[in-house]
């Protein structure tokens, strides 16, 4: 029903606005990850491999660092061991102290680095801060039915790399599909292969974009699971106080209406 | 407290009689609770109360929510994520403060819509709707700066675009706009004095809420005939009134329930749906984004406050009759702030002897159309001022002006109203009476 009426809307307006359909909007393809819909739950796996890729790929460049390290033992997260998440800490990543005035191996007390030595972006949020789908003409009815798209834009974004490349003002601009415009100045950061999984799953280009994609949705939206079971438990409860509140309404104004008859 | 005659508290027990000689508080609460309030109220009487709820679930998360957050320029953004990551609950508590923000609006528009369309803002209740206006004002105030705090990149460009709208008034506008922001532009001084009134605000509005619900209290509730109920003695009165408590609290809870599984359904599946993704980016002066668009309980506003560019003859006109001082600028501020302006003064506008749209064969017509204008203009407002949406937004924006300034005084003349019913009374029986069916009348009466 909702759905036809979202047609029937899109097809009313369809003829007012074409010019701005063909708008900037890259193309993002609109996986299916574990943890859409009102029951979905992180894949703790695929948050691994997505760890993974972040700290062999991404985290040359990119920063996080307004993860806590510690969250990486969260149950409802990457679920690692705490004694895991403290030799992972102390083998990948420095933080400066200002007691010893010096660098250290970080501790799981200390957040992600921030790295802002090649000028790129934070990713502790980035899988909030885009939307992957728009519209149509504005009326949010795509990112209802399919989400905001963060996690769908960064796994089209890092897989959408044509392979084409032009310098412009100094500064060589890669071609991708997913990306506004068409024209990124981040070179293609996978190859195919470039972690190698201890679960055996296949490094393939597609995998580590939807795996990193979803450990960016879990560092971005740590409480996800929590969330939705709070907003789930609070539906069903409202629902059953609707409904008796429904009937005492009923029974409180049948006297009063029956009256009204005479 | 009311006009209507009605049964007052009558202290009983020596120790209440001791109490209510020197503070009347027992007496004050059975007046407000046990109110005579016309039977026949439909559904769309019940946002007074979602609007309570509101600015309850308001103050209390953000009394929470300040107790973690930091205002200045560079912590500001991360205590809201330690709030979202470390706090107990805290994900929960922010959002419900945010999209309680939204549903804050939802109910204070359908109040709105109601009031126009029942006429409730006519004589003797101009009050209540100016005292209305002002708290929706307030709100307004209030949500702007409440947005800006988080420190995104929304929150800045949407605090420099608006601050920025006092900039236009001629002469002074750059002085007040300084004195406004505690600078030269949006920065910690900004920040520190808008999370200052973002707290103190809401106060402000509770305390208005109390006089507004005195000066309907004192004149009567509108109701869905726009008929005054009888006030000629009790028993009169009582044909056409039930006690608030407990026939119509039980009646608004439910409906507020029903609201809440929807709002929970929202907060907990779909929290960032009303907000805007470059919120979650933190605040940079040197990067704009694409397109600043407000959230969308402003986006009307906005629509109307783009709508007049310099190419529109009536700019041009008053841009010539003052000598330049009146610009396009300043033309679309005036034009935005004057829109509220004009719906404060409606009262005073429509002309028309009947109180309810029910009875009104054209203003219906005008009313839903209105209706429909707002939003048309919410939508525009969030589209790129190009190509064909400046044009949409313009008439848009006129309709909204005609409307107060042109039809509804018009029509009080040149509209032959419908019979309206003689009391409440004859109203409700109308609807519950004639009924033969065995499981006896709807539950309610539709909403219209």
């Amino acid at each position: 029903m909702l759905k036809k009426l979202a047609l029937a809307a899109t097809l009313a307006l369809a003829p007012v606005s074409g010019a701005f359909a063909a708008g900037a909007s890259g193309e993002v393809t609109n996986y299916d990850f574990s943890f859409e819909g009102a029951f979905g739950t992180f894949d703790q796996a695929q948050l691994q491999r997505g760890l993974q890729v972040y700290t062999q790929v991404c985290s040359a460049c990119h920063g996080m660092q307004y993860v806590p390290l510690r969250t990486l033992s969260a149950e409802d997260g990457p679920g690692m061991p705490e004694d895991q998440v403290r030799a992972y800490a102390e083998q990948f990543f420095e933080v400066y102290d200002d007691e010893l005035e010096d660098f250290r191996p970080a501790r799981p007390t200390d957040h992600f680095p921030a790295n802002t030595a090649a000028g790129a972006p934070d990713l502790s949020m980035m899988a909030k801060a885009r939307a992957g789908f728009h519209g149509p003409y504005g009326l949010g009815i795509n990112q209802f039915f399919k989400g905001m798209g963060g996690p769908e834009y960064i796994a089209s974004l890092l897989a959408g790399y044509t392979g084409e490349e032009k310098e412009e003002a100094g500064v060589i601009l890669y071609e991708n599909k997913a990306f506004p415009g068409g024209w990124i100045s981040m070179g293609p950061p996978l190859y195919g292969d470039d972690v190698e999984f201890s679960d055996g799953t296949e490094a393939t280009i597609e995998q580590q974009s939807q795996d990193v994609a979803a450990f960016l949705m879990w560092a971005a939206e740590p409480k996800l699971m929590a969330r939705k079971q709070a907003g789930f438990v609070g539906v069903v409860f409202l629902t059953i106080l609707s409904v008796l509140l429904y009937l005492t309404n009923k029974r409180l104004w049948a006297p009063v209406k029956a009256r009204a008859k005479d | 407290m009311s006009g209507i005659p009605h049964d007052h508290y009558e202290p009983s027990s020596n120790g209440e009689k001791w109490l209510h000689s020197r503070l009347p508080i027992v007496g004050l609460m059975y007046d407000t609770l046990m109110i005579p309030t016309p039977k026949n109220l439909n559904w769309m009487w019940i946002w007074g109360i979602v609007l309570a709820f509101c600015l309850a679930l308001q103050i209390i998360t953000g009394i929470v929510l300040v107790m973690h957050y930091t205002p200045h320029v560079d912590l500001a953004f991360g205590s809201i994520e330690h709030i979202m990551r470390n706090v107990n609950g805290g994900a929960m508590l922010r959002y419900l403060h945010m999209n309680g923000a939204s549903l804050f609006f939802v109910a204070v528009y359908a109040h709105i819509f109601r009031g126009l369309y029942y006429g409730s803002y006519k004589a003797p209740r101009e009050i209540t709707w100016i005292i209305g206006m002002l708290i929706y004002l307030l709100m307004m105030g209030t949500a702007f700066m409440g947005y800006v705090l988080p420190w995104g990149q929304m929150s800045f460009w949407g605090a420099t675009v608006i601050t920025g709208l006092f900039g236009a008034i001629p002469f002074i506008g750059e002085s007040i706009q300084t004195w406004l922001l505690g600078g030269p532009a949006v920065d910690n001084a900004t920040l520190n004095r808008f999370f200052s009134l973002h707290y103190l605000l809401p106060f402000v509005i509770a305390g208005l809420v109390i006089v507004h619900i005195w000066a309907f209290h004192t004149t009567g509730n509108n109701n869905p005939t726009g008929v005054e109920v009888r006030r000629t003695s009790k028993a009169d009165a009582e044909k056409d009134t039930l006690p608030f408590w407990p026939y119509f609290v039980i009646k608004d809870l439910f409906a507020l329930a029903v609201i809440l599984v929807v709002f929970f359904a929202v907060v907990g599946f779909m929290p960032n749906y009303l907000g805007h993704p470059d919120n979650y980016i933190e605040a940079n002066p040197l990067v704009t984004p694409a397109h600043i668009v407000p959230e969308w309980y402003f986006l009307p506003f906005y629509a109307i406050l783009r709508a007049f560019d310099g190419d529109v003859w009536v700019v041009i006109a008053a841009s010539f009759l003052t000598g330049g001082i009146v610009d396009a600028k300043f033309f679309g501020v005036l034009a935005m702030f004057g829109a509220i302006v004009v719906m404060a003064l409606v009262p005073w506008l429509d002309t028309s002897s009947v109180r309810s749209g029910r009875y009104r064969p054209m203003f219906k017509w005008w009313f839903w159309l209105f209706v429909v204008n707002f939003f048309v203009l919410m939508w525009v407002g969030a589209m790129p001022a190009e190509g064909i949406y400046p044009y949409i937004a313009l008439i848009g924006s006129t309709y909204w002006f005609a409307y107060f300034l042109v039809i509804l005084p018009l029509l009080g003349v040149l509209e032959k109203p419908l019979p309206q019913p003689d009391t409440i009374e004859d109203d409700f029986k109308a609807n519950y009476g004639k009924s033969s069916t065995k499981e006896g009348a709807p539950a309610a009466t539709p909403a219209e």
